[in-house]
């Protein structure tokens, strides 16, 4: 049995020293395998005689046990600091420039028109769209624009061969809405517009948003109201908004709206020319003669109406000094919209 | 429409500042634009009479001058050369300060002594001209200051005026506006009669009454046209913008200014037998004041005599009848012509004449007998003469009429939500100019007859709104019945689909929706686009058929700035004519060039086919999962072989592919460009989820290798497996493409996955190789496919 001892002793001696998984392996199959050491002493149990085999045995078992429960720990010490080094090996410079995952970006005009809808949706307000080739009657006629109209000459239309024209404004959805819908009406109408003329504040396309609202009994206070309210929210401050008279055809009384300059808070700017106020929209209560073209009862039915160009609105909110920007469509430009 | 504030406050003595002014007109609706000095500011600047000249001894071109001011007598250096004895002139004498800071000191010229300085009107800021001294009359009392004299300082108003607001065109109408502002009392200009001195008249015969209804004439004779306008007329007029021509220009100018009455003078010795106020015959030829040639057309209202056209009536006259230096009997118009004859005919010959602008906007017509006894008057004064009798031609019938407007309290309640009195609504209008006769539960109301903005009640309630002040009206918000609006679950919002797009690192861009023609030809399908009859430039000149033109030269703008990777997209309108219609429906464009994803050190490579092709098809996901079908197709832009038309349930949307490498060599764009140009409206329409049963028992995958001619589609191989119609086949994928050894030329070996699973039990080894042999023999037959070994 001092043979068993010794056994021992070297297999704990060799686990001890093993110093990969693979060596701890080795010292396994050496002792405790079919053929290992441990094993060999077990058969020669069968040449002690029955009375001695049981404590023999229980002695190997106790060897065999001993052995097997260091060689188990020790394989777990390894198995840790083998995959504690491949970790060490597979470690990344976390400073290390990301794999991208960029995203490209609306359109300032289009975040612009995005958010205007939303704020109007939340008033019960839908959005309505028409054509950007309109006819004579739906950009002019209806909106008590006739054809000797002085404020013809404010719109520098584009012509087409057939009479029709490029939409000077998003006025046309209004009437496109009253031919199509009974009252109560609500909508938005955002869109492409078309002038002609270009130069460092215009382009011959820009956006506008029409705001169309028909009812019962429906107030210039009620506009008022509606104009001042969403003001305030979109520039996310509480300026002051002042309502000058002004004339469009398809309104009466119609008003230019200022706002309190964003840039300088009144104080005065080269954005608002040093007065303090920036003319940011026009607005009015529906003209009757556009009722009467659109078959609206005007006896039962008042309306206000606004309208207002995006890329001036855009130009303040985001601080953009030049308006060609929008349309070169240069990245270093667009990327600066993300999301 | 300028005006100085001191030729207004002449009808109109209010206390107000500037400012106010300004402000309360801006307020009112009569946006003032700008306000400028009308001269520098200056001191101690007198009438200077000049008693001699003498020749600088040191300088040819300077004078030694005696002045007087009335007081003393002043040595000063000139260098006008118009400077003589006798001329008086502003004097400015030692310590005067003219302009922020010019001092006038006592100085030394070439050695001789200058006390003071003999001024131009430019010096003063009372011209924009170098013109030598100006020249003052000799009815200046010397010594006099001369800021006094000429109203100075004074400011003056540029107001932009909006088209209702014709009757604000004069100092008359912004003084009857301002006088309503300011509670200060307006008066109307004297214009009494001058009674004629003569029985010269000349017939005039109205055969176009629609378009003249009214024509007031006078015959003047024994004009000087010779005598200078006088300075206070040369100053009102240069402080409203127009230049000084001749007396009796002047005079006519400075009527239309102070009253809005557009006046012309005839020299009366060049009409040939009556005036006939006619429309131009086709063809007729007229020659302008400004020597410009016009061929007439019928539509346009002449002055005429009984030989040819004199003047196109309310824009500009002719040069053959106009006053001259040998004028000496002139013919005095002051008429009324219709805006709507008047419309549309100045800018149709590129003339916007500052009677054109009254005329077209609407001239008072009571007002023109008044403006020509104003006239008549000035030009007596100034340029003596003989007057005839004011001749009145005019058609009743063709007159306009006084507008009569009902204006009920109850309707300014309702529309403004304030209630005013009835005595504050009547004061406001009558203001105004309005007759007002109280009603029963409101008012009857007159229009004055310089108001062609007036015709219906919202008219009057305007008028109310602004002279109560739009900021003093109440605000409140529409009260509204609480409605739930329609969800459709199968409409994709437009903003998903951009942020889809966006979330593939694809950047909106927006882009003019006219094109350049050759463009777009190169990029079309050789269909040309709706011309525009008017473009802004020939390369802005056809409306666009797709997104593509713009997309790619929007792509072609950033490589040609260094950009190595453009991915861009853009949604809107296009323009298709198919037949006689106009199709204008919305359509989503998508370009991606250069590296597939940013640069990372992990590596890259260059964006294929297959890219654009998984972001379109993503297009399809958002829209409820709607598979989108996709064939081989040409285009002739785009490059033979990687080209698709994509259709979704059957409907083409349109096309994916590459530019075709020769036109990207054109473009000189290095790199392939993937494009894409699709319908929006479908894919923007989708379906709402029908459930399938899941099955419990488990999914089954088994790989193949087949190989099949270069030719056939993938799509093919989908087909004949779908084609099969077994529940239990749930998917086909293709997860490598090998071409080479072991591989005949001309064919290509498919690797695919396909996915098995029974929803009601599960798939034995027997049932699983029954499938795939059903999969193989139905792909040998359709495909001739062979396993590969």
């Amino acid at each position: 049995m001092d043979n068993l001892q010794s056994i021992q002793d070297e297999a704990l001696a060799l686990i001890e020293s093993a110093d990969s998984l693979a060596h701890l392996d080795d010292v396994r199959v050496k002792f405790l395998g079919k053929k290992g050491l441990i094993s060999a002493q077990m058969k020669t149990l069968s040449q002690l005689s029955a009375e001695e085999r049981p404590q023999a045995g229980a002695k190997i078992n106790t060897v065999r046990d001993r052995v097997t429960e260091v060689l188990e720990a020790r394989k777990t010490t390894l198995e840790v600091e083998a995959e504690a080094q491949s970790l060490m090996r597979d470690a990344v410079d976390v400073t290390m420039p990301s794999r991208p995952q960029e995203i490209g970006g609306l359109h300032p005009v289009t975040r612009t028109l995005d958010r205007l809808n939303r704020l109007f949706a939340s008033l019960g307000y839908t959005v309505a769209t028409g054509p950007e080739i309109e006819d004579d009657w739906h950009n002019f006629e209806a909106l008590n624009i006739p054809s000797h109209h002085p404020a013809r000459a404010m719109h520098d239309t584009f012509y087409f061969d057939d009479g029709r024209v490029l939409r000077t404004h998003t006025s046309p959805v209004q009437i496109r809405t009253m031919v199509s819908e009974e009252p109560p009406i609500r909508i938005v109408a955002p869109g492409r517009v078309y002038r002609c003329d270009s130069d460092l504040t215009h382009t011959p396309m820009f956006h506008q948003i029409e705001g169309l609202v028909v009812d019962q009994d429906i107030s210039f206070a009620d506009l008022k109201g509606t104009i001042i309210t969403f003001l305030n929210r979109f520039f996310e401050v509480d300026l002051d908004v002042r309502f000058r008279p002004s004339y469009f055809p398809f309104t009466e009384p119609s008003a230019e709206v200022d706002v309190q300059c964003v840039m300088c808070e009144g104080s005065g700017c080269r954005v608002c020319s040093h007065t303090g106020w920036l003319e940011v929209m026009g607005c009015g209560m529906v003209h009757p003669t556009v009722f009467e073209q659109t078959g609206v009862d005007t006896s039962v039915y008042k309306g206000f109406a606004f309208g207002m160009g995006i890329e001036r609105l855009a130009m303040l909110r985001y601080e953009i000094g030049d308006l060609r920007l929008f349309y070169e469509n240069d990245l270093q430009f667009l990327n600066q919209f993300h999301g | 429409m300028k005006a100085s504030i001191s030729w207004l406050k002449s009808l109109c003595p209010t206390d107000l500042s500037v400012d106010e002014i300004v402000s309360r007109l801006t307020m009112a609706g009569l946006e003032v634009d700008g306000v400028e000095a009308a001269a520098k500011p200056f001191t101690h600047v007198v009438v200077g009479e000049v008693l001699s000249v003498s020749q600088h001894p040191d300088a040819d071109k300077l004078n030694v001058c005696e002045v007087t001011d009335g007081e003393s007598t002043y040595q000063v250096v000139c260098g006008a050369p118009n400077v003589r004895a006798g001329l008086k002139v502003p004097f400015a004498r030692v310590g005067a300060v003219i302009g922020e800071d010019f001092k006038i000191k006592q100085a030394k010229l070439r050695g001789v002594e200058s006390n003071g300085m003999l001024c131009g009107a430019d010096e003063l800021g009372l011209s924009d001209e170098r013109d030598g001294l100006m020249e003052l009359p000799d009815f200046f009392v010397t010594g006099s200051d001369f800021a006094e004299l000429l109203s100075l300082p004074d400011e003056v108003v540029e107001v932009d005026l909006t088209p209702n607001r014709g009757d604000c065109l004069s100092i008359t109408g912004l003084a009857r506006e301002l006088g309503v502002l300011s509670q200060a009392q307006f008066s109307f200009v004297h214009c009494d009669p001058v009674d004629p001195e003569s029985d010269e008249t000349h017939d005039v015969y109205l055969s176009a009454p629609e378009g003249c209804p009214c024509y007031v004439g006078r015959v003047i004779e024994n004009v000087d046209v010779s005598r200078p306008t006088p300075v206070w007329m040369v100053e009102r007029l240069r402080r409203s913008g127009v230049r000084s021509i001749d007396a009796i220009v002047d005079i006519t100018n400075y009527v239309m200014l102070e009253l809005g009455q557009p006046m012309h003078a005839f020299d009366r010795d060049q009409l040939v037998g009556a005036i006939d106020v006619r429309m131009a015959k086709d063809g007729e030829q007229l020659v302008l004041l400004d020597g410009k040639t016009l061929t007439l057309t019928n539509d346009v209202l002449v002055i005429a005599d009984q030989e040819k056209p004199l003047a196109l009536a309310g824009i500009m006259g002719g040069e053959h009848s106009g006053i001259s230096e040998k004028t000496t009997s002139v013919f005095l118009e002051s008429a009324y012509f219709n805006p709507i004859t008047v419309a549309g005919k100045a800018r149709r010959y590129g003339l916007h004449t500052d009677a054109s602008a009254r005329f077209e906007r609407g001239v008072d017509w009571l007002l023109a007998e008044r403006a020509c006894q104003r006239a008549t008057a000035l030009l007596i004064e100034i340029c003596g003469g003989t007057p005839g009798p004011v001749m009145i031609t005019d058609n009743e019938q063709a007159l306009p009429t006084m507008q009569v407007v009902e204006l009920s309290n109850a309707r300014i309640e309702q529309q403004l939500k304030i209630n005013l009195s009835t005595e504050t609504i009547q004061q406001m209008l009558e203001a105004l100019g309005f007759g007002v006769e109280v009603v029963d539960g409101g008012f009857r109301c007159v229009a004055p007859s310089w108001r062609f903005d007036v015709s219906i009640e919202q008219d009057l309630i305007e008028e109310i709104a602004r002279i109560y002040g739009y900021n003093n009206l109440p605000t409140s918000l529409p009260a509204q019945a609480l409605t739930m609006a329609s969800v459709p679950e199968t409409d994709t919002p437009l903003m998903r689909l951009k942020h889809y797009l966006v979330d593939q690192d694809i950047q909106e861009a927006i882009t003019y929706s006219f094109v350049d023609p050759e463009t777009q030809a190169v990029l079309g399908d050789g269909i040309a686009g709706v011309r525009l009859a008017n473009p802004i430039a020939s390369n802005l000149a056809e409306m666009r058929r797709s997104l593509l033109p713009g997309l790619v030269e929007a792509v072609r703008y950033n490589v040609n700035r260094q950009a190595s990777r453009v991915r861009l997209f853009e949604t809107g309108q296009c323009f298709v004519l198919q037949g006689d219609e106009l199709d204008q429906s919305e359509r989503v464009g998508i370009a991606i060039y250069g590296q597939s994803d940013p640069l990372h050190f992990s590596g890259d490579r260059a964006v294929d086919f297959f890219d654009l092709k998984g972001v379109v098809d993503g297009l399809g996901m958002i829209n409820g999962g709607a598979e989108l079908n996709w064939k081989p197709s040409e285009h002739p832009a785009l490059a033979p072989g990687q080209t698709a038309s994509v259709s979704l349930d059957g409907k083409v949307l349109g096309v994916v592919g590459r530019l075709h490498p020769k036109l990207a060599r054109e473009l000189d764009l290095p790199k392939p460009l993937f494009l894409a140009d699709l319908a929006l409206s479908p894919l923007l329409c989708g379906q709402v989820t029908a459930f399938k049963a899941i099955s419990r028992y488990p999914k089954v995958l088994r790989d193949l290798a087949i190989v099949v001619d270069d030719g056939v589609a993938w799509q093919q191989i989908v087909d004949a497996v779908t084609g099969l119609s077994d529940a239990r086949i749930q998917s086909v994928e293709l997860f490598d493409v090998y071409r080479g050894t072991g591989v005949p030329e001309g064919r290509q070996s498919l690797a695919l996955s396909l996915s098995l699973q029974d929803p009601e039990k599960t798939l034995d080894d027997t049932a699983i190789q029954e499938l795939v042999d059903q999969v193989v023999q139905v792909l040998h037959e359709q495909t001739d496919a062979e396993l590969r070994g």
